[in-house]
């Protein structure tokens, strides 16, 4: 065990590798707490010595948003897991490295699961830690019926870049005592602190699925079937739509008893025509981030009859731009080829978030080369910034947690 | 001191009389008066100044002046809050938004509406209506509730076991900062970049600044509801059924009970005809499209005969489910009739130890029984009613009593307040939807170390570090803002690169 000058913690701490650079950014030290109380010491000391700190969960995600200013400290969330699931309560209590995957496959066994998807592709998205998804507030489908994590969260606790231990809301789903830092710390990229422990409520696993495929020529025959669903009063989990060489495809997620979803798609076949499909498995691709890990994936947010809007504006890019996101919330994905030039990127950028923002979203990159990634504005307009940056400099006066990866330079 | 505040607020008064519409000033004692309390009758402090702006901007023109005078101010809805959140300060300005009632937009097809902090919670819904949308949080005061107070409060309702609260349906906030900024927070869209502002705005009590325009989620209206009354002749098997229903993977909108004394005070007070001799009834809401609806109904009617229930009744029609709510509404001032005082407690448990609650706050009201007492006479001793929202634990004990008696007042306030310690030994919470307020600001160290409150307090230093916004509530002492948090700062660069170690 290599400890770094001065950082003399119980946890393991070693020298860090060219692996463990996070966005490129070479780091000095790994350390990894087994505990909460370890994970305070570990921050207390970083404090101590003014050592810049970065969390890091599976890794699945470590490429988003920009690149920290620099990196003494990767923390290493794998030992701090742990389930405590109060199944009669549906709520769990989960340790910040717990792996989704399995955090899923013990509230199986009880019938019950943590109604939050992943778009991670691949044998990867085993690896995507609880801790990661609060951070960077990812969600799949379902998002539709369930939201993301800040509709999903019920507590956690956060150990501060000063090394205190703080705990927020709690293990009941209704509970109105105090400020709700849970939420703010959904979708912060570690910038204000260490999750440790995040409280979830739960929801029971659905007895059927079933997935409804239709085909629309046109981003606005896509919304008229987008918003005869959300009419309908079938109640969808999910309804994803995506470009492909076909068309607009849409697929709606039904889950409830089986006699129940039994009616609901035989209506709501009835309601599509003719050319609407049932699946009893979800699509390939179902859920997952458009494009490949080295293309431009694109967050795009709109109101919901800003949704053709957006599409048609993707459609128009490239003809290698992909799309594919829930259609039922106007939460939408886009993948445009890595080897775009900067300049290229940037007018995309520009369509895009005056498309989006004439119907109240945004338009993020979430993740991009790194030559792309530093010459354009990876966020765009973020009202509210100045109070963010207050909300910063309260919790991590001197800028050691996760420097520089979020909004604003934050 | 007390005069120099004065001063201030008259001088606030001069200032503010221009920016304000004609009647917007309110000064005069007697009117003052009418603003002394909110829902919680309890406290009671005459505002210093009251203001009754009509727009954004006069907001901002009132919560500048008062942060360039250094002169706390208060914001209200309708004051119907139940922890004395909207309780003025005497050398305060009250910001009472009760003429903010314009419903701006209401767009089905976006499926949001953007309306003023002062209008009604259940306006939006019959605004929606006509479009087949509702706005789904629906705290029992929705018909003179304000949006705006609903925000600060994160109100609840009955439904919200299954559709969540008004942080879950709230998308975007024009807010009037503590230094009279306006900020927009979110939007129309969902999942904004940046810090969640929203998620800790929604809840924070006023304490962060004053929302001015809310923009909500429109939900789609259920095909079909199912409203299921069911007598048990114990408290403990309506909570068994409710354990059973939710272990069958069944989501209700939602899920009420009340024990006998609950069900002896709406009878008198509403006549609402609930099974007669029953120890408790539980409501079970259903709704969604009918098929799944119709499976869950057969499901629930056969978990709540298995659990002992002697009577069981489904509302035929609107009527009939109007009536078995009526019930349930009518609890808390219903209780009125049957005891000269009462308290309205709001704690939270996990679900699962509701009958080790129940019993729990049984013996606590038994325990204050004076000795001498003629076992059974209700009227010698302090008693507690049992409303609650079972699906989530949320109970709403009432606890009776008759301040005439020497004591009772004192023994009510001690049963109260052990029953909030019990919630907080079973992991619960002392509010589920009543909030903090000026009320339980003192219990809140019990449920969180001072860490946790200290932490809570880094976000008010960064919205209100000269702390005027709603001061005194949610937080039992306030923080000094600019105190350096942690044991140390400004760390020597040659450590912090690394080449020197810390003495």
């Amino acid at each position: 065990m290599v400890t770094a000058p001065g950082l003399s913690v119980a946890c393991p701490v070693r020298e860090a590798g060219a692996e463990d650079a996070v966005a490129g950014v070479p780091a000095r030290w790994v350390a990894t707490p087994g505990s909460v109380p370890e994970a305070a010491e570990l921050l207390r000391a970083c404090s101590e010595l003014g050592l810049v700190v970065v969390p890091r969960g599976g890794g699945t995600k470590l490429d988003w948003g920009m690149p920290p200013t620099s990196v003494d400290v990767v923390v290493d969330t794998s030992g701090l897991t742990g389930v405590e699931h109060e199944a009669g309560d549906l709520v769990a209590v989960v340790g910040a490295g717990t792996p989704r995957a399995a955090l899923q496959e013990l509230l199986g066994a009880a019938g019950q699961e943590l109604a939050l998807d992943q778009p991670i592709p691949g044998p990867a998205a085993e690896r995507s830690t609880i801790g990661g998804i609060v951070s960077t507030a990812t969600a799949g489908p379902r998002r539709l019926l369930r939201g993301g994590p800040r509709d999903l969260v019920i507590g956690a606790a956060l150990v501060r870049a000063d090394g205190v231990v703080s705990r927020s809301g709690g293990k009941v789903v209704k509970n109105v005592a105090g400020y709700d830092l849970a939420r703010l710390l959904c979708g912060a990229y570690g910038t204000l602190g260490l999750v440790v422990e995040v409280a979830f409520r739960l929801h029971p696993r659905s007895q059927a699925r079933s997935w409804l495929h239709c085909l629309a020529g046109h981003p606005d025959d896509a919304y008229r079937i987008t918003r005869a669903v959300l009419d309908s009063q079938v109640v969808p989990s999910a309804l994803e739509v995506e470009r492909t060489a076909r068309g607009w495809e849409l697929v709606t997620l039904l889950e409830g008893t089986p006699a129940g979803v039994q009616a609901r798609a035989g209506r709501l076949s009835g309601l599509l025509g003719e050319g609407a499909v049932e699946l009893e498995r979800p699509p390939p691709g179902w859920g997952i981030f458009p494009g490949a890990a080295d293309d431009v994936l694109i967050k795009l947010t709109s109101s919901l009859p800003g949704v053709p809007r957006v599409l048609a504006g993707v459609e128009g890019l490239t003809a290698a731009a992909e799309v594919r996101g829930s259609a039922g919330s106007g939460v939408l994905h886009a993948a445009v080829p890595g080897g775009t030039a900067a300049a290229d990127l940037a007018e995309i950028l520009r369509r895009l978030r005056r498309v989006t923002a004439a119907h109240g979203g945004s338009a993020v990159v979430l993740r991009a080369p790194a030559g792309l990634r530093d010459a354009v504005d990876i966020w765009g307009p973020v009202p509210g910034l100045d109070l963010m940056r207050r909300l910063k400099r309260e919790f991590d006066p001197q800028a050691r947690m996760s420097p520089g990866r979020f909004v604003g330079g934050i | 001191m007390a005069e120099k505040s004065e001063t201030a607020v008259r001088r606030l008064a001069e200032r503010l009389r221009p920016v304000l519409p004609p009647g917007g000033v309110i000064t005069d004692p007697a009117e003052l008066a009418t603003y002394e309390c909110d829902g919680l009758a309890y406290y009671r402090t005459r505002p210093g100044l009251a203001v009754l702006p009509e727009t954004t901007e006069q907001v901002a023109a009132v919560v500048r002046a008062c942060a360039d005078a250094g002169v706390p101010f208060v914001a209200r809805g309708s004051g119907t809050g139940l922890s004395g959140g909207a309780l003025p300060r005497a050398d305060g300005v009250l910001v009472v938004t009760s003429r903010m009632r314009q419903v701006i937009s209401v767009d089905a097809e976006a499926e949001r509406a953007v309306v003023q902090p002062g209008v009604i919670n259940l306006q939006v819904t019959r605004e929606a209506a006509p479009h087949g949308y509702y706005y789904a949080p629906d705290p029992s005061s929705q018909q003179v509730c304000s949006i705006g107070g609903n925000v600060a409060e994160n109100s609840g309702g009955a439904h919200c076991l299954k559709y969540g609260f008004t942080t879950h349906h709230v998308l975007g906030l024009e807010l009037v900062t503590p230094q009279g900024d306006v900020v927009r927070v979110g939007g129309a869209a969902p999942e904004q970049p940046g810090y969640d502002l929203l998620g800790v705005l929604v809840g924070s009590e006023g304490t962060l600044g004053v929302a001015t325009e809310v923009t909500v989620r429109l939900t789609r209206e259920p095909e079909a509801v199912r409203t299921l009354l069911a007598g048990f002749h114990h408290t403990d098997d309506a909570g068994a059924t409710t354990s059973a229903i939710i272990a069958a993977g069944v989501v209700p909108a939602a899920i009420e009970i009340m024990d006998a004394l609950a069900i002896e005070a709406a009878e008198q007070a509403v006549g609402c005809g609930y099974p007669e001799g029953a120890g408790a009834v539980l409501v079970v809401e259903l709704d969604g499209p009918s098929g799944e609806v119709e499976a869950q109904l057969v499901t629930v009617q056969q978990l709540c005969r298995e659990h002992g229930c002697f009577e069981l009744r489904i509302a035929a029609d609107d009527a009939e489910r109007a009536l078995i709510w009526k019930g349930r509404k009518s609890a808390f001032a219903a209780v009125g009739r049957i005891s000269p005082d009462y308290i309205v407690q709001d704690g939270v448990i996990p679900r699962t130890s509701l009958p080790e609650v129940l019993r729990a706050i049984d013996a606590l009201a038994r325990a204050e029984e004076p000795a001498g007492a003629v076992p059974g006479d209700g009227g010698s001793r302090v008693r507690v009613a049992n409303v609650f929202h079972a699906g989530d634990g949320n109970l709403h004990p009432l606890v009776l009593f008759d301040s005439a008696v020497p004591g009772q007042a004192e023994a009510a306030e001690r049963v109260s307040g052990a029953i909030l310690d019990l919630c907080i030994e079973r992991g619960g919470s002392i509010t589920g939807e009543h909030g903090v307020g000026a009320d339980k600001a003192r219990y809140m160290p019990r449920m969180f170390t001072d860490d946790d409150l200290d932490t809570m307090q880094l976000v008010r230093c960064a919205f209100d570090p000269a702390g005027i916004s709603n001061p005194g509530k949610v937080f039992p002492t306030p923080r000094l803002c600019g105190e350096a948090p942690g044991p140390r700062r400004g760390v020597h660069p040659l450590v912090a690169s690394g080449q020197a170690d810390q003495l």
